[in-house]
């Protein structure tokens, strides 16, 4: 998946409060004594599955499109994020690496949300490269003994949701932009940044009525980096949409109040060869707006890349997928129509 | 003429009697500023519990703790979550700092259920985190009263205001609370969020050394049970209020009857009786807010006086805690005024609405004001009898505190209203009796007087009533609860061991030493729907002989003991219907018969005595550390200090039961300084309104004391016999006030106490102190009268003689 910027804002919360009153221009630009991403890293794996204490922020963020035997559609979300305060870890509770999850299950007509969050140094969170354990009080995304993160356990519960997925890799792992170092705005901000995107899903829902048997497909974004947005940021939309063709789609727009957007794109082919689209190749036209406490939130789209031949529309499955979680946003399945069909996930910050 | 020149004219008699204004103006303020300052007390006191009920408090929370009593550790924390339990640490402890002890605790902000200073709330579904409270030196929360005590201390991160921190206490990051309390990875509790997760793995599974507490009953609970302390001072603010205006009746009355020669000159210039009413009615309304300005100030003295004390009451009799400072809120002088002006509207109204009907050529005389209709005594006395009769009415079918408040309410008033009757009674009577002429004349002349000076021995009365009312009530309060505490303190030590080891090596020592060791433990409990405790109790003569118990069963003590019944305290016998022979649910052992019900004075909550193998049934998991120790009392202090010094307890930790009895009578002590402050001020109104309403008659009685001058009595012999007639109307008045005191005190004790605080108490007299009050009652009189007296010792024959000469 794309880049899952609005940790940033996270993080320039965590950091200073006050910059979010001051819309997401305020958002600090520094990264002092950080480890910061470097063009033409190569990747080493397993380790890089695992955390990056040295990085300011990163994530580990699963969206899985799924469908009931009798037809229902649903989204769910695991996502754990790690923030630092300095870049070191140590034992107890004077550890400054701060970890948070947040969980969703979306209906056609519900929107079910759970967030926790620990500090790091105790062992009531982190994540381990191999076998693969990422993990935050009971909810976990396991897999393996040397297998990566090609199978993964996925589980997590709230007060009123809990889920337990399987997930199956059939294809490789992808990396977006310059091999994995991906480009965040005109001035050079980036993130080391790589998905898997070809899981196939099965499991069980708990949902208040009773448990609900699914399948379907998912798709996890590893991202870390230490520089947020730049200063004239207001927040993003991003799109992961997988097409009936098996080509898949990585799309953001990242919105700047003078208009210039940024945006920055990956086309994924059925065998997981990525075509990286720069700046200006895909466009984001909002078609409907939805009243959510307020704020009024896009919740269906106009996507095109004239390049690619993709004139979609997007829609969500529930429009007030609304997370409701110490940073809002808004996060939840969509279907797409147009020149290609399927299904997918929208993430959208900043419209507060 | 117009409505400004009478106006003039009007003000100008209070420039002339600057004396009159002052007592007006005085009596309206005390009335007000004795009004003002007990709603100020009870709003404060609201407030502060509003305030504690959103305090900051681990205990707010249902917990986890260990079964051993020992810290449990960051692994624990951890197995909890990874089970799924929302839990949170909480290290807590006591530090010095700058001489101060604070109680510091430390939370974990990241998963800590409440919502603080710590995290930053913006609306969203959880609060984000106030970074600078865990990183770096961290911050150190505190209210602004402690960080005014803690301005130059060192030892602590920067300090943060927070208003929800108790007061001492200091809230920190728990990676701060390790280094400051010297305690590196250890946890006292861990707090349950409210809402759990699904699918946590069984809390059995994860440990067996883990106890659940259940979370302390909110603050709302002090709330509730302050309410009955804060109608009572309501109640007292209301007496005082109604006294004063006794005083401004008096006042404004005076005020009109000697101005009724302007009245007619005023009329008869031109001036409508419509225009007269209304420059007199501006001209109250300017008085009145004056007064009530002056008592909003004194409201606000009063309140900053005795809040302290309040505060000490409110601590002592229900735990509840206030802040002993007052505020000056812009809402008092609203409401001040407001009663001001009422007040004086009512205490004028009479007045006002004769001038309204009277003739323009009307007789001026003065004597007017003094005669009372024979129609209105008649009326004031049906009054009385009705307020009495539903006084009585609702004594019967009532019920409720505000009842019980109503209840006594009606039945002071109507004895006041009563009094002038009762007192026309006791003058006819002797008058029959007197033989000589100028002992009938003082018969008649008194009678006469009644009427001027009722409504100031009505106040007499009410005062005086109070006060033997409450010092009744208290002092049999007083007189009980010492006798109760004797009873139920019945060991000489009650000792409290830290641990299992500890236990068993005192228990040992004492072997051979203590005549008997008697051990202790309570638990919380819920008490039919009540929250409450259980007591273990052993089975031992020193409590056959003298635990305090209202009625029984036979054989109750073994039963107990056996297991086969449970003690009851009065407030759950009433709090819930229960008597002899009902049942009451008990966690894990079922319903258990009562055999017997015991006082319980000063304790709020509900409780249950169980013997001790039942309480190990009910609480398995609380240990036994607390013991009563039966010694000779000539070993009582060697005991004492040797056990501190082999076994190094705290002076908290062995107690000699007459320390305890100490401080639970400087407790009540405490409670009780504030009805006696407001019992003072009452009587010094009463006091204030004798005098005003003697020294309108001295100057009105001129006509009816010159005839008996002419006939021979010397000035002299005329103010004592006015002296006199004074001591003698507040010696009546005395006795009277005595039965409707005793009245009073009955309806404290047996109405209002039980309603407010669950038990009732045997009632006793105080001679003593009745004899005390009457005899303060004279001297108030004494004085009151004095300067009238001296007045008419020296006034000028001439002024005698003129009385003839102005004839009317």
């Amino acid at each position: 998946m794309s880049a899952r910027f609005w940790a940033v804002i996270l993080v320039a919360l965590l950091l200073a409060a006050q910059a979010f009153a001051q819309g997401f221009g305020g958002l600090g630009t520094r990264a002092e004594g950080f480890a910061v991403p470097q063009r033409g890293t190569p990747f080493t794996f397993p380790r890089d599955h695992g955390a990056h204490p040295n990085y300011r922020i990163e994530w580990w963020y699963l969206t899985s499109n799924l469908r009931a035997e009798d037809g229902t559609e649903y989204g769910i979300q695991w996502t754990l994020f790690r923030t630092a305060m300095e870049p070191r870890t140590e034992d107890g509770w004077t550890s400054p690496q701060l970890w948070m999850g947040h969980a969703a299950l979306t209906t056609p007509d519900k929107h079910y949300v759970a967030e926790v969050r620990a500090r790091g140094g105790t062992g009531q969170a982190g994540v381990s490269a191999a076998p693969f354990l990422a993990q935050i009080d009971n909810w976990v995304l396991q897999g393996e003994p040397g297998q990566g993160i090609n199978t993964l356990t996925a589980k997590a519960s709230g007060t009123d949701f809990a889920f337990d997925l399987k997930l199956n890799a059939d294809g490789p792992l992808v990396f977006h932009g310059d091999d994995g170092y991906s480009v965040k705005s005109q001035s050079g901000q980036a993130s080391y940044y790589y998905s898997q995107p070809f899981y196939t899903a099965e499991g069980t829902l708990m949902l208040p009525d009773g448990p609900v048997e699914v399948t379907g497909t998912a798709w996890l974004d590893r991202e870390w980096s230490s520089q947020p947005l730049a200063a004239n940021q207001r927040g993003w939309d991003w799109v992961s949409l997988n097409f009936g063709t098996g080509e898949k789609l990585m799309a953001f727009r990242l919105r700047r109040g003078d208009g210039a957007d940024f945006t920055s794109a990956s086309w994924i082919a059925p065998d997981g060869r990525l075509e990286a689209l720069p700046n200006g190749a895909v466009s984001f036209t909002p078609l409907e707006l939805t009243d959510i406490a307020g704020r009024n939130v896009p919740t269906s789209w106009h996507i095109r890349a004239p390049e690619r031949g993709l004139d979609i529309e997007v829609e969500a499955l529930n429009n007030q997928a609304w997370m409701n979680t110490s940073v809002p946003y808004w996060e939840g399945p969509v279907r797409i129509f147009g020149s290609h069909a399927g299904r997918g996930y929208l993430e959208m910050t900043g419209y507060e | 003429m117009t409505f400004w020149p009478a106006l003039t004219v009007l003000f100008s008699h209070w420039r002339r009697r600057p004396g009159q204004l002052a007592t007006l103006l005085l009596g309206l303020s005390l009335a007000t500023g004795l009004w003002t300052g007990v709603q100020a007390i009870n709003a404060e006191a609201k407030n502060s519990y509003a305030a504690s009920a959103e305090q900051i408090a681990p205990e707010q929370f249902a917990s986890l703790v260990s079964q051993d009593g020992k810290p449990l550790s960051i692994a624990d924390f951890v197995a909890l979550r990874q089970g799924g339990w929302r839990v949170s640490p909480v290290l807590r402890g006591q530090l010095e700092v700058g001489g101060r002890s604070l109680d510091i605790i430390g939370i974990e902000p990241l998963t800590t259920p409440f919502s603080f200073g710590a995290t930053d709330q913006r609306g969203g579904g959880t609060p984000a985190i106030n970074l600078d409270f865990l990183s770096g030196a961290g911050q150190a929360l505190v209210n602004s009263t402690t960080a005014e005590r803690l301005v130059d201390a060192e030892g602590l991160p920067p300090l943060v205001i927070a208003p929800s921190v108790p007061s001492d206490t200091v809230l920190v990051d728990i990676s701060i609370a390790e280094q400051l309390l010297e305690r590196s990875g250890e946890i006292d509790r861990l707090m349950l969020a409210a809402e759990q997760p699904l699918l946590r793995v069984p809390l059995t599974e994860i440990s067996q050394s883990l106890r659940l507490i259940e979370p302390r009953e909110p603050a709302a609970d002090a709330a509730q049970l302050t309410d009955s302390f804060h109608l009572s001072l309501t109640a007292f603010g209301f007496l005082s209020f109604a006294v004063g205006l006794f005083i401004v009746h008096a006042s404004v009355g005076l005020a009109f009857e000697q101005r009724r020669a302007t009245f007619r000159t005023l009329r008869t210039l031109g001036l409508s009786a419509r225009g007269l009413t209304g420059a007199l009615a501006v001209e109250l309304l300017v008085l009145a807010l004056v007064a009530g300005g002056f008592g909003v100030v004194l409201g606000y003295v009063i309140a900053a006086f005795l809040l302290p004390d309040v505060a000490a009451t409110l601590r002592g009799l229900y735990g509840a805690d206030i802040s002993g400072q007052p505020a000056l809120r812009p809402e008092w002088w609203a409401r001040g005024l407001a009663i001001a002006l009422i007040g004086t509207f009512v205490a004028a109204a009479g007045s006002l609405w004769n001038i309204m009907r009277l003739p323009v050529l009307a007789s001026a005389q003065p004597r007017a004001w003094a005669m009372q209709t024979v129609g209105s005594a008649r009326a004031q006395t049906a009054l009385a009898v009705s307020g009495l009769v539903l006084s009585a009415l609702l004594l019967a079918f009532g019920s409720g505190l505000p009842s019980a408040f109503a209840t006594l309410a009606l039945f002071l008033i109507g004895c006041a209203l009563l009094l002038p009757f009762v007192f026309r009674l006791v003058l006819k009577f002797g008058e029959a009796q007197a033989r000589s002429a100028l002992a009938q004349w003082f018969w008649a002349d008194m009678r006469q007087q009644i009427r001027g000076l009722s409504l100031a021995l009505m106040a007499l009365l009410l005062a005086l009533a109070a006060n033997v009312g409450v010092s009744t009530m208290v002092g049999s309060f007083r007189t009980t609860f010492t006798g109760w505490l004797d009873q139920r303190l019945v060991a000489e030590i009650y000792l409290r061991v830290e641990s299992d080891e500890q236990r068993r090596a005192v228990l040992q020592w004492l072997d051979g030493r203590a005549d008997a060791v008697l051990p202790i433990a309570r638990t919380d409990a819920t008490l039919a729907g009540h929250p409450g405790e259980i007591f273990a109790m052993a089975n031992h003569p020193t409590y056959r002989e003298k635990w305090p118990l209202l009625s029984a069963r036979d054989d109750h003590w073994d039963d107990l003991a056996s297991g086969r019944s449970v003690l009851i305290n009065e407030q759950l016998s009433l709090r819930a219907g229960l008597g002899l022979g009902d049942a009451i649910m008990l966690p894990r052992v079922g319903e258990l018969p009562i055999t017997a019900i015991y006082s319980d004075y000063g304790n709020p909550a509900v409780q249950v005595i169980v013997g001790l193998d039942t309480f190990s049934r009910i609480a398995p998991e609380t240990p036994f550390r607390q013991f009563a120790l039966r010694v000779p009392p000539d070993r009582v202090s060697a005991t004492i200090a040797e056990l501190r010094a082999h076994f190094g307890l705290s002076a908290e930790a062995v107690i000699d039961q007459s320390g305890i009895k100490q401080f639970s009578l400087r407790v009540f002590d405490r409670t009780f300084l504030v009805t006696d402050a407001l019992n003072v001020l009452t009587f010094a109104v009463a006091g204030l309104a004798i005098f005003t309403s003697l020294l309108t008659l001295g100057g009105m009685r001129l006509p009816q004391l010159a005839p008996v001058w002419a006939l021979g009595l010397t000035r002299s012999q005329l103010a004592w016999l006015e002296l006199a007639r004074a001591l003698l109307l507040a010696v009546l008045t005395a006795i009277l006030a005595i039965p409707v005191g005793l009245v009073l005190a009955w309806m404290l004790l047996a109405l209002v106490n039980v309603e407010a605080f669950g038990w009732r108490l045997p009632m006793l007299l105080f001679p003593l102190d009745y004899l005390r009050l009457g005899a303060l009652a004279l001297v108030a009189a004494g004085i009151a009268a004095a300067i009238p007296a001296w007045r008419l010792s020296r006034i000028a024959p001439a002024d005698l003689v003129k009385v003839f000469a102005h004839e009317r």
